[in-house]
């Protein structure tokens, strides 16, 4: 297999490659959840704004990748640095699935539960963090799996402008007409797909409650 | 009426209560003595429910007020109005992801009781509630129906309140077990002497536990009677109950295999 022996030869490159795109899964998926859980709790308690804000989760992914990543390039602190413009790019991808999950999480909570906690005197706070969260973390954390499978398919579309990830190889292997090439880039991008989602699997599981 | 010596422990004053157009509760005056039971009878639709969560304002009433210990409850902080209220409901709502002792020591917790002492509290009311030690490290979803209904009231009791709210508390479960469950109500409350306002539709568990019956029909009160006053009653409501519960088992027994 030629294949793996070009990866053997260019181990440092492909490492190195890997890094960059661990990286930007990493950060976007981050801040996909830190704008997208609170977000969806937001919404799952105030029902009114839930069609517009899922509505609009929709249209951002429904904009071609490429193109979106190309509209965003000639924004002036964006672009300077187009890791960054990738980072916000898949973020927003990222949000869709981790809002409308944490929206269905919360609001799959029982509502005799959230009676008696109510009738009980605990505190909006305590009802969110002591009953809600760990009732829909399963869910939650099952929509953060599908944005991190979607950031690391995603992620080598952002070589196209220079952000660097494992993309690099495919784009190079297209250029090239060389099959090696593609697949040294597709090849450690699926295995990462498949740690992120075993991963996150795990942690869902640890954190299911009883 | 009863006599009013020492101020009502809950009070309704003209209370109403709309919602989207519709008149839940109209013009509702009713007095809880302290240390009785109090059930509020009536059908589905007539008001009851609504007229507990009034008390521990999961309601707010559009007009009127509702008095607790004396002070308008819309004065009260509402957290500290909550603790100080044991609430019991049909669904229970347990919480699935606590174990039966976390679920029960959850209000002592959350108002800084220290360790040992919850954990005295929990045994305590375990066994209050006719319930095993071995339950106590259980998951709701292990539990009987009627085990999970004495937990809920066993965490109702929790901190020691001085009101209990019970919506229908024993209507979901088996007619042996709320027998059993009903027992334990009288011999509970002969040693706690708890404020209760029971809501219920079955007239049976009403004259069995309440000292008093409120009547609801429509979203107003009736009448309010004690329960011998209540078998004898001319209102013709009353009485229309009152037959139903004699014909019930009569007619049933007469219909036979067909």
């Amino acid at each position: 297999m030629n294949v793996f022996r070009f990866i053997l030869q260019n181990h440092d490159q492909v490492l190195e490659l890997t890094m960059e795109h661990l990286r930007l899964v990493g950060f976007s998926t981050l801040f996909a959840m830190l704008i997208g859980i609170p977000l969806g709790i937001f919404i799952a308690h105030r029902p009114r704004f839930n069609k517009p804000v899922l509505a609009s989760a929709n249209i951002i992914q429904t904009i071609p990748s490429l193109a979106l990543f190309g509209f965003l390039l000639p924004v002036p602190w964006l672009g300077d640095r187009t890791d960054r413009l990738a980072i916000l790019a898949l973020t927003l991808y990222a949000l869709l699935p981790i809002i409308r999950n944490t929206y269905t999480g919360i609001r799959g909570v029982d509502s005799a539960v959230m009676e008696a906690g109510r009738g009980m005197g605990l505190t909006e706070s305590q009802l969110l963090f002591q009953v809600e969260l760990p009732l829909a973390v399963s869910v939650i954390l099952s929509g953060v799996r599908v944005a991190v499978v979607i950031s690391v398919g995603l992620a080598t579309i952002a070589a196209a402008i220079g952000a660097g990830g494992l993309g690099e190889f495919i784009f190079r292997g297209l250029a090239m007409v060389d099959d090696r090439v593609i697949l040294a880039g597709a090849i450690p991008a699926a295995l990462l797909a498949l740690v992120a989602d075993f991963g996150v699997g795990w942690v869902e599981r640890r954190l299911q409650p009883q | 009426m009863h006599p009013a010596s020492a101020p009502p422990v809950i009070e309704f004053r003209d209370v109403s209560y709309r919602v989207a157009g519709t008149q839940v509760l109209s013009g509702f005056d009713l007095q809880v003595q302290s240390g009785e039971t109090v059930v509020l009878l009536g059908r589905s639709g007539s008001g009851k429910t609504t007229s507990l969560k009034l008390v521990n304002r999961l309601l707010t009433p559009s007009s009127g007020e509702v008095r607790v210990n004396a002070v308008s409850n819309a004065e009260v902080d509402l957290i500290r109005l909550r603790r100080g209220i044991g609430y019991v409901i049909q669904d229970v709502g347990l919480f699935p992801h606590f174990t039966v002792e976390r679920n029960i020591g959850l209000v002592p917790k959350i108002e800084g009781w220290p360790e040992d002492r919850i954990r005295t509290r929990v045994e305590e009311l375990l066994q209050m509630a006719g319930l095993t030690p071995e339950i106590a490290t259980r998951y709701p979803h292990q539990l009987s129906g009627g085990q999970r209904q004495r937990v809920g009231v066993a965490r109702a009791l929790g901190a020691d309140p001085e009101i209990l709210l019970m919506d229908e508390p024993f209507g979901a479960l088996d007619p042996l077990t709320r027998d059993e469950l009903q027992r334990e109500f009288l011999l509970l409350q002969q040693r706690l002497h708890k404020t209760v306002l029971f809501v219920t539709h079955d007239l049976r568990e009403a004259l069995r536990l309440g000292s008093r019956i409120a009547l609801m029909d429509a979203g107003r009160l009736v009448t309010v009677l004690t329960p011998v006053e209540f078998l004898r009653s001319t209102d013709s409501l009353a009485s229309a109950y009152v037959r139903a519960l004699g014909g019930d088992l009569e007619s049933a027994a007469k219909r036979g295999p067909s």
